[in-house]
């Protein structure tokens, strides 16, 4: 019986917790797709499409996905130089937008969650204050 | 059956023959060029502004806020630039000569400021003198309010009309339910005000409660290219619609262009912004392009460098990347062409005091168009 108590108190805390992850994610990716709209969609486009040889896609992007470190960078700081998308080669400049390092990670959640992008762990404020020049 | 495939050929043709008609609406390439782009300064990012001084230097703004002397060749960082707000698309903005320049030294930028308060900010105006490596004298002529962290929509070109007046434009800062249609606030309008900083009595709203005196139209968007006519010297602009609806407009005392009760773009979304294109009491554009082509910066074309351009329009495509040229008859466009094609993001267009046009392009430099020989 004491056992089973154990068992199902650290089975509840963990549905509490994820579903607490869950929600948070949630409010994350709403804030971040307020500053998407504000920041990112002129060039990225609504559904992270991109235009092709200018701007990168962010959907289904195998650079954003697999490159989290470089991707949160880029946002935090810019991106500029020779990187390659999807197989595709991309050769532009994004200046930085002077993001606050919450408004990067609420970003990051948003794309990294949208139009077919899932799975990745969520991004905290602390990881991106962690990621410097 | 060998009918009805004879039939649909016919109207594939037909279908063709109907898409060749030039439209005003329509682009035109030309199949070879007339012209070369040389490639003068290199090395620039955001080149946003940029005004020949007249000794040939050529002052430069970078969005990141670098202001740059290129001289014989040789880029030089100026000190002591407006302090900027570095915010999507905020920076160190336009810059423009007073038109006495040679006796005053006066110079006028435009830039995304933190000045105030409220956390933020807004565009701002201002002007300097140029001594040395360093800006003297910098004066605060004036700045939007509220700051918002709000990133669009700047707007920010500046140009002198005939009677010496500054005009400047403060895009709608992404609030355009609140700022545009409303004259009590900055933001979605054409400013105009003294060489000092002072309004002008006559300006159109003075004596209204609460107006922003300085402005001079509002229901704009985000005009991020203003010229002087060389006939009229009416103040045009274009500015940028939301997805679709760029529009040229002429600068007129007290008009409402409209934005956003009336236009002809949709939300980036594709869902609509209003039902309606035209209302009384509002402006109709004198062109609007659809799709959007992301203008920025504007010349006419007067000098006797390109006999066929002479009385053109060209225009900056961010979108597109490319640089076009109108051609008009009196204030109606008749044909649109392509030039330079795939080039980049085309941040300006000016023409110099020596009758070039030079080209400023996004990650690449400022290129002189220089007329092929015969």
């Amino acid at each position: 019986m004491k056992s089973f108590i154990v068992v199902y108190l650290a089975f509840v805390g963990c549905i509490f917790y994820y579903l607490n992850q869950d929600k948070a994610l949630q409010e994350s990716m709403d804030r971040g797709s307020e500053i998407y709209a504000d920041f990112c969609v002129t060039c990225h486009l609504e559904k992270g499409e991109g235009v092709e040889a200018t701007f990168p896609p962010l959907a289904k992007s195998d650079y954003l996905m697999n490159n989290r470190k470089e991707s949160i960078k880029g946002v935090k700081y810019g991106q500029r130089g020779p990187m390659t998308v999807n197989g595709k080669k991309y050769d532009n400049t994004m200046m930085p937008m002077g993001l606050e390092d919450e408004e990067v990670a609420d970003v990051m959640n948003y794309i990294m969650n949208s139009w077919g992008n899932s799975g990745a762990k969520m991004v905290t404020v602390e990881e991106v204050s962690n990621i410097l020049k | 059956m060998k009918n009805s495939i004879l039939t649909l050929c016919f109207f594939v043709v037909m279908t063709n023959f109907s898409c060749a008609q030039n439209g005003d609406n329509e682009i035109n390439t030309p199949e070879e060029s007339n012209f070369t782009a040389e490639l003068m300064v290199d090395g620039l990012e955001i080149p946003w502004g940029m005004v020949f001084l007249p000794d040939g230097g050529l002052l430069i703004t970078e969005k990141s806020g670098e202001l740059i002397l290129f001289k014989d060749g040789q880029k030089t960082t100026i000190d002591n630039a407006p302090s900027i707000y570095l915010r999507g698309q905020g920076g160190l903005l336009d810059i423009e000569l007073h038109p006495d320049y040679a006796n005053n030294g006066w110079i006028y930028f435009s830039h995304s400021s933190e000045e105030g308060e409220d956390k933020g900010g807004n565009t701002a105006i201002m002007r300097a003198k140029l001594e040395g490596n360093a800006l003297t004298n910098n004066e605060l002529l004036y700045k939007a309010t509220p700051n918002t962290t709000k990133g669009q929509h700047f707007g920010s070109r500046l140009e002198f009309d005939n009677d010496g007046y500054l005009y400047f434009s403060i895009g709608d800062r992404g609030n355009r339910d609140v700022n545009p249609q409303d004259i009590t606030r900055d933001g979605g309008k054409i400013y105009r005000i003294m060489d000092d900083g002072t309004v002008p009595s006559d300006n159109p709203f003075v004596g209204q409660e609460g107006a922003k005196t300085a402005a001079y139209t509002y229901g704009n968007r985000n005009p991020q290219g203003m010229t002087k006519h060389p006939e009229t010297g009416d103040i045009w602009i274009h500015e940028h619609g939301p997805k679709g609806g760029d529009e040229i407009n002429i600068v007129k005392k007290g008009n409402n262009y409209g934005w956003p009760v009336i236009t002809y773009g949709i939300n980036y979304s594709g869902t609509p912004i209003t039902d309606i294109t035209a209302k009384e009491g509002m402006e109709q554009p004198l062109h609007y392009w659809l799709p959007s082509i992301g203008p920025s910066g504007m010349t006419f074309v007067t000098s006797d460098k390109y006999p066929d351009w002479k009385g053109n329009l060209l225009v900056g495509s961010l979108a597109f990347q490319y640089l076009e040229r109108l051609e008009m008859e009196g204030n109606k466009v008749t044909y649109r062409e392509k030039l330079m094609a795939d080039i980049g993001r085309v941040r300006n267009v000016i023409q110099g005091p020596d009758g070039f046009i030079y080209v400023a392009v996004e990650g690449k430099g400022i290129y002189k168009l220089v007329p092929n020989a015969g």
